[in-house]
């Protein structure tokens, strides 16, 4: 199996008040094509930091991220952000929807930014929220949709645009347990059925066991690879 | 879906602070209008002076009286083509709150001199040939409800007594600044009577205007003339018409140049206003902005988005207020006695004004949450508690 995302000897760290803070310590990694990824660990562990990194919301100090043959630490600003929309779904622990638009526009967003024609672009949308079961729910906006269903919302907005990864941040953090269950197979299925390569970081042992491979960070180490 | 509905209901998310910050942009705006129209008119009766005509009066002060006789002697001057005179009337026309300008003139010649004062050939005759009648502006007449053959008596002031004049004539303006507020009749009507009742004020006129042929003269024909009346008993101070009218309104300059400072405060206040709620609607978006950030879309289109917005809260806010600026300075004509202004209307450099102010309100607020926002890293802003 090919790798798709390779980590070579990352640091990084923050600054407090003159004060460097170190989150990850000369980390390396490697994500094949089509795995299932859980990422666990302490809070303050740098697992976080680290989907950050490969997601290209953040910049390592030191080291190179490269994601399907790019190596994302050396892009600008504009060119990252390009990537990010070609390549990249990003689902958040607080779902993050725009509360102005309905289901069907928050699907969309990413869209706005290809060149599909709007017909296009409607198909697509209606594709992603059949994928999540949501296509009765298109014209709701956020405020009338349950946890669950927002965050299918949120789902269907990452692989709309059938990114190359798909990362998650706490998808299940903030559900219930049926809800939570719900998006597990949600994304068990769009790693199956879809052959989405998924990095996600969870605290709960129960949903790691959903991801094909498990990585445990410690200290901005990761350990018991 | 495209930025621009996005932009429509990101200006919309608040809605009471959207509509109120609107509304005082609308008031903002019609008070620029309303003050910047004042200004514009003031200064457009200078605009409206001719190139060749020069008004002669009394060297010492404007209110003190000339000769009737120097007409002639004027007229002798080589490059003068033709001389008039008129004199300051006032009296009060049923109410002393009617204001409109009454002058006695030089029926002959006044019109020769005046030709942006348009009257029907007939009319004009008329006029010249009934020594007790009068030629109106259109404005008064269709303020007073006048017509050809009604009688205006006056209660004189300066020339005390009851006057009777029968209005031969209605004259309209060559163009849109020529005053149509006034009310023209004969002098040697009124001077005849003063004559009798008070003959040391007799064969007085208030000042000349001198038609000139080439208005590149104007200084030398000018110099001419004072020289001519030098060490008499009533010395003349000679300038251009436009000269003339400046001083006049230099007189309010004061008063005008405190409303041009002020209509642009306001828009200054404004800007103020909009861009605080420029900075709240995008200090609240800060986690916002960063899901934009992450799902790839750049800096150009968050400057869109906010500028986009910005604008749109400026030109819905201004553009009523510009809709309306017409309808209530139309109010305020209507409701003012003629007269005070000898014109009252909006004029397109208003209207540009106006826009620019709009847009550069739009504008300015934007850049502080411009900056805010480009400026925040993606990590920073999904930290960000508002």
């Amino acid at each position: 199996m090919d790798s798709i995302i390779k980590v070579n000897n990352v640091f990084k760290s923050y600054w407090r008040n003159n004060l460097e803070i170190p989150v990850l310590s000369d980390l390396s990694l490697v994500v094949n094509e089509g795995e299932f990824l859980a990422l666990m660990g302490p809070s303050g562990s740098g697992k976080t930091t680290l989907l950050n990194l490969i997601a290209g919301i953040d910049r390592p100090t030191q080291g190179e991220i490269i994601v399907a043959g790019t190596d994302i630490a050396k892009l600008n600003e504009s060119s990252l952000a390009k990537w990010r929309a070609e390549h990249v779904g990003f689902v958040f622990q607080f779902y993050n929807l725009i509360p102005v638009l309905t289901a069907y526009e928050n699907v969309e967003l990413p869209l706005l930014l290809t060149k599909l024609s709007k017909a296009e672009r409607r198909k697509h949308v209606e594709t992603a929220l059949s994928i999540v079961g949501l296509s009765d729910r298109m014209n709701h906006y956020p405020g009338q949709l349950s946890g669950g269903q927002e965050q299918r919302v949120a789902i269907a907005r990452a692989i709309v645009t059938d990114p190359t990864i798909l990362v998650a941040d706490e998808p299940t953090g903030d559900l219930d347990k049926k809800s939570a269950a719900e998006i597990l197979t949600l994304m068990e299925r769009l790693n199956k059925e879809f052959k989405k390569t998924i990095v996600m970081v969870t605290h709960d042992p129960h949903a790691a066991e959903k991801a094909s491979r498990q990585l445990h960070l410690e200290k901005g180490e990761l350990v018991g690879v | 879906m495209k930025i621009l509905k996005l932009i429509i209901k990101n200006a919309f998310r608040h809605k009471l602070r959207t509509i109120l910050t609107m509304l005082g942009i609308t008031v903002a705006i019609i008070a620029f209008g309303l003050l910047r129209t004042v200004v514009t008119i003031w200064d457009s009766s200078v605009d409206a002076t001719m190139a060749n005509r020069l008004i002669t009066r009394q060297a010492i002060s404007f209110i003190f009286p000339l000769p009737v006789s120097y007409q002639e002697k004027i007229k002798n001057i080589d490059g003068v083509s033709n001389v008039t005179y008129a004199t300051w009337f006032q009296g009060v026309y049923k109410d002393k709150n009617n204001f409109f300008t009454r002058i006695a003139v030089d029926p002959e010649t006044f019109f020769d001199v005046y030709s942006e004062f348009i009257i029907d050939k007939e009319q004009l005759e008329n006029f010249k040939k009934q020594r007790n009648s009068c030629v109106i502006g259109s404005d008064i007449a269709k303020q007073y409800k006048l017509k050809i053959g009604d009688q205006m008596t006056l209660e004189g002031d300066i020339y005390p007594g009851k006057w009777d004049f029968i209005v031969a004539g209605i004259y309209e303006g060559k163009n849109n600044n020529t005053d149509k507020t006034q009310m023209i009749f004969h002098f040697p009507y009124v001077n005849e009577r003063i004559k009798v009742e008070s003959p040391i004020r007799a064969n007085e006129v208030g000042w000349f205007i001198v038609q000139i042929k080439d208005p590149n003269k104007s200084a030398q024909i000018s110099a001419q003339i004072d020289e001519l009346f030098k060490n008499s008993s009533a010395e003349t101070k000679t300038e251009t018409e436009k000269v003339f009218a400046q001083n006049f309104v230099a007189s309010s300059g004061a008063i005008i140049s405190a409303m041009n400072v002020m209509s642009f405060a306001i828009i200054g206040v404004i800007m103020l206003v909009v861009a605080n709620t420029m900075i709240m609607s995008a200090r609240e978006r800060t986690r916002e902005y960063a899901i934009l950030k992450t799902l790839g879309f750049s800096a150009k289109h968050l400057f869109l988005l906010i500028l986009g917005e910005s604008l749109v809260i400026s030109f819905v806010g201004g553009g009523i207020g510009i809709s309306l600026i017409f309808p209530i300075v139309k109010g305020f004509e209507q409701a003012m006695p003629k007269g005070f202004f000898p014109f009252f209307f909006v004029e397109p450099i208003t209207i540009v004004w106006a826009v620019i102010s709009i847009l550069i309100v739009g504008l300015i607020a934007a850049i502080f949450p411009i900056q805010k926002a480009l400026s925040t890293k993606i990590v920073d802003g999904f930290r960000f508690v508002g």
